[in-house]
């Protein structure tokens, strides 16, 4: 064997065992979960059990339209998802092209960046009704400001040599945005989308608990009032399913951008 | 005074912030030829680099004028000017970095498309057109900063410490590849320096500047005795050390701390 053919394999082994020992950390725990529940250690009615929930999935999915409910969240999400990266990627852009304007408006995004948003939801239902719309809106004030502040500050520390180059070659300053900070920026931009789509996620969750008929965060908020713990739980854990779905596909946009060849 | 294509007459800059003024260049007068190859040498923070960037209009002086008397008054003096680092953008190839300016300037068409190929073909890039900068040599990403500067086709060059981030070798060897282009070309140009030899081998003539407030201590013509056409030739021609030693002098009668 090679030294190249050892390295391939060690990498390979070392890879094989994350995997495993990740698999492995889950086994356990649902093992452990359903066999304290089975055995009585952990009362099955409040911590519910593995078996349970796969009952209850069951269930909700034959009499209670679980997919409808899984994709109106899905639905949500994306559509909050959507509209904060239009609206941060737009802001940071305005922001970016007019500096006054950015220094005036500083200290208002800070602030409507700390405001905890739950606060203000029950804001959004007086405003908004209890309907698609609030729940829409309770997504994107989660992730909006945040995403805002951090492409902003992301535009601002381009490479300020870079931007002189565009200046000599006899360009503007749009062509400054448009053919330096923004194509400069995009790993900046994917990873504020990795955070912002749990964080839509999280938002629409919130509305759903205050303002829905439908949806996960409905489930999670009928089952706690009836005291059906194991509605609550296999909504979280379809919750859990989501958020890594979705994690996955920018994780994969995100490798396949590191990866491509040039244009 | 016949084929002036560049003078610079009376130059004032200075820099403001709160902590107060900062003089850059006082009183700068000189004149270039078409077709020459200046060298400005000067202890480095003098203001070199300022005064560059107002010979190529990105900055306005205080007062003084910049004339290019062989343009009639509607004519801009089309410039090209580079930087101390190549900057090409690692999200584009080799290709489209070339292109940028043309791009930017929407002069991408056929005459400037075959004009880029027959640069990159000349100068050893074609056949790294579709490569990503981070996969060519220091020497290459120069050259193809260069070409991109030349796309546009300008009359004057400015040169802004183009060499200084490539290592000595490389460096050597780029320059003296880039002066030669740059003759062949017939373009006059401007180079901002620190390092001494490198102004005496690929100038004709070389402009020094005092410790700040800069201006002009003396302007010295370099005719040099060449045995041969190689790179390192004119460092070894008989009158090197002499304009080392001369230029040496009038720079650290201003500044003790003068670097090579």
């Amino acid at each position: 064997m090679t030294n190249q053919q050892a390295y391939e394999k060690n990498h390979r082994s070392h890879h094989y065992l994350i995997h495993f020992v990740r698999l492995l950390i889950l086994i356990l725990f649902l093992a452990l979960w359903e066999i304290t529940a089975d055995k009585n250690y952990i009362d099955p009615f409040f911590f519910s059990s593995p078996s349970r929930i796969l009952i209850c999935m069951k269930e909700l999915y034959q009499v209670s339209h679980l997919m409808s409910h899984i994709g109106i969240t899905l639905a949500e999400t994306m559509i909050s998802f959507s509209l904060v990266l239009l609206v941060s990627m737009l802001t940071a852009m305005l922001l970016w092209y007019h500096k006054l304007l950015s220094e005036v408006l500083d200290p208002y995004l800070v602030i409507l960046n700390s405001i905890p948003k739950s606060a203000m939801a029950p804001l959004f239902i007086v405003w908004l009704g209890t309907g698609m719309n609030t729940i829409i809106v309770a997504g994107i004030s989660v992730a909006v400001f945040g995403a805002i502040i951090s492409l902003y500050t992301a535009f601002r520390q381009t490479d300020p040599e870079k931007l002189k180059l565009i200046t000599t070659l006899g360009g503007t300053k749009k062509d400054q945005l448009f053919k330096v900070v923004l194509p400069f920026n995009v790993p900046v931009i994917l990873g504020t989308m990795k955070v912002n789509i749990g964080l839509a996620l999280v938002g629409v969750i919130i509305g759903e608990f205050l303002a829905a008929r439908k949806g996960l965060g409905y489930l999670i908020i009928y089952g706690s009032q009836v005291f059906k713990m194991s509605m609550v739980i296999t909504s979280m854990f379809i919750l859990c399913l989501i958020a890594v779905v979705l994690y996955s596909v920018l994780q994969i946009l995100e490798h396949r951008y590191k990866k491509r060849g040039p244009v | 005074m016949e084929n002036i294509y560049l003078s610079v007459q009376h130059l004032n800059y200075s820099y403001h912030s709160m902590q107060g003024e900062t003089v850059a260049l006082t009183d700068i007068s000189f004149s270039i030829k078409q077709g020459d190859f200046v060298a400005i040498v000067g202890p480095s923070g003098c203001g070199k680099s300022t005064l560059l960037s107002l010979i190529a209009g990105l900055m306005d002086a205080d007062s003084g004028k910049i004339l290019f008397p062989m343009l009639t008054r509607s004519e801009s003096p089309k410039i090209g000017y580079m930087l101390q680092q190549d900057h090409l953008f690692e999200w584009r190839s080799i290709y489209k970095n070339i292109i940028l300016g043309l791009e930017i300037n929407h002069k991408y068409d056929k005459h400037t498309k075959l004009l880029v190929e027959k640069y990159m073909k000349d100068y050893g890039l074609w056949s790294f057109r579709n490569k990503r900068p981070s996969e060519l040599s220091g020497g290459m990403k120069q050259r193809a900063a260069l070409i991109r500067t030349l796309a546009l086709e300008p009359d004057l060059l400015l040169l802004d410490e183009s060499f200084s981030a490539l290592d000595y070798q490389t460096r050597l060897s780029v320059s003296g590849d880039i002066a030669r282009i740059i003759r062949k070309q017939g373009k006059t140009a401007i180079l901002v320096t620190h390092d001494i030899s490198e102004a005496i081998a690929l100038a004709d003539h070389i402009i020094i500047l005092s410790r700040r407030p800069a201006t002009v201590v003396s302007q010295i013509p370099i005719r040099l005795t060449l045995q041969d056409d190689s790179l390192i030739a004119s460092r070894n021609a008989p009158e090197f050390r002499q304009y080392f030693n001369l230029i040496w002098k009038e720079l650290e009668g201003y500044d003790e701390s003068t670097s090579l």
